[in-house]
């Protein structure tokens, strides 16, 4: 069953990511990343991170992937052009692509013994309480450096997206 | 009941991340290249959450938090892009970042 509902939505998020990377239309590459997003929300579940599965889905999902639609909507932005496309990149691309692939793929293998497994309800520990408890205890600091963080970039989109540029 | 080997889900991380950097390197339009990042960022917080599932127990929850603060600056990240993104339209009048090229000479 496990095994069942990773392969489903592992192979969902790649085809959506590989639809992210190859289609030609914006809005067609952010709907695919939506796939994405959504599919990893219940890998998250799998892993038992509760929360995070939750906010996956209202800040990527939800308010990231709406911005982005929005955006792409407010420029019109259309299918992107083709030409000019450099030789180097055409002749390189996919095999150094592969490359690093493979070598992410080989640290991947070392990183994790090979005797871990996961399966649903194996870790307990992701729900609200405990990931809220953690944040404003151990991760304190960091989150009101967070809070600050999210006030500079409110301040820097409004004063980019002014209507007069000085 | 069948298990998943904790390392796939490590593998399908770097499967993501390595397509997010091919659409980094590959697409011309500007707002496609930020949902590539986007995209790694989402593998990136993959691979902590399977970290965080091998090394349960007693602060097993770091690893969600990692991946939370990730989240949160990708959120901040998208909303200032996006503002740049306007403004750079509003001035060139184009998406194609190979026609943004006025620091190159």
């Amino acid at each position: 069953m496990d095994l069942i509902l990773f392969l489903i939505f592992a192979a969902i998020a790649l085809v959506c990511a590989v639809n992210v990377v190859v289609q030609t239309h914006p809005i067609s590459s952010a709907v695919s990343l939506i796939g994405v997003m959504g599919s990893l929300a219940i890998l998250y579940l799998l892993l038992g991170a509760e929360f995070l599965a939750a906010a996956q889905v209202i800040v990527y999902a939800g308010a990231v992937m709406v911005l982005f639609v929005f955006v792409i909507m407010l420029l019109n932005a259309g299918k992107e052009s083709s030409k000019g496309q450099s030789f180097t990149v055409q002749l390189l691309g996919v095999p150094v692509l592969i490359a690093l692939l493979g070598l992410l793929a080989f640290f991947a293998r070392q990183m994790a013994p090979p005797e871990a497994m996961v399966h649903f309800g194996g870790f307990r520990g992701g729900t609200p309480r405990a990931v809220g408890h953690a944040l404003f205890t151990t991760f304190l600091l960091p989150f009101e450096a967070t809070s600050v963080l999210i006030l500079i970039a409110i301040i820097g989109a409004v004063v980019l997206a002014r209507k007069e540029m000085d | 009941m069948a298990q998943v080997p904790a390392s796939w889900f490590l593998m399908l991380s770097a499967a993501l991340f390595a397509l997010g950097v091919a659409g980094f390197l590959f697409r011309r339009n500007i707002i496609t290249v930020f949902m590539s990042i986007e995209l790694m960022l989402n593998a990136v917080n993959l691979s902590f959450v399977a970290f965080a599932y091998q090394h349960k127990g007693p602060g097993g929850v770091d690893g969600h938090l990692y991946a939370f603060f990730v989240m949160v600056v990708a959120a901040a990240e998208a909303a200032v892009g996006l503002a740049i993104i306007l403004t750079v339209f509003k001035n060139r009048g184009t998406l194609n970042i190979d026609e943004v090229d006025s620091m190159k000479n």
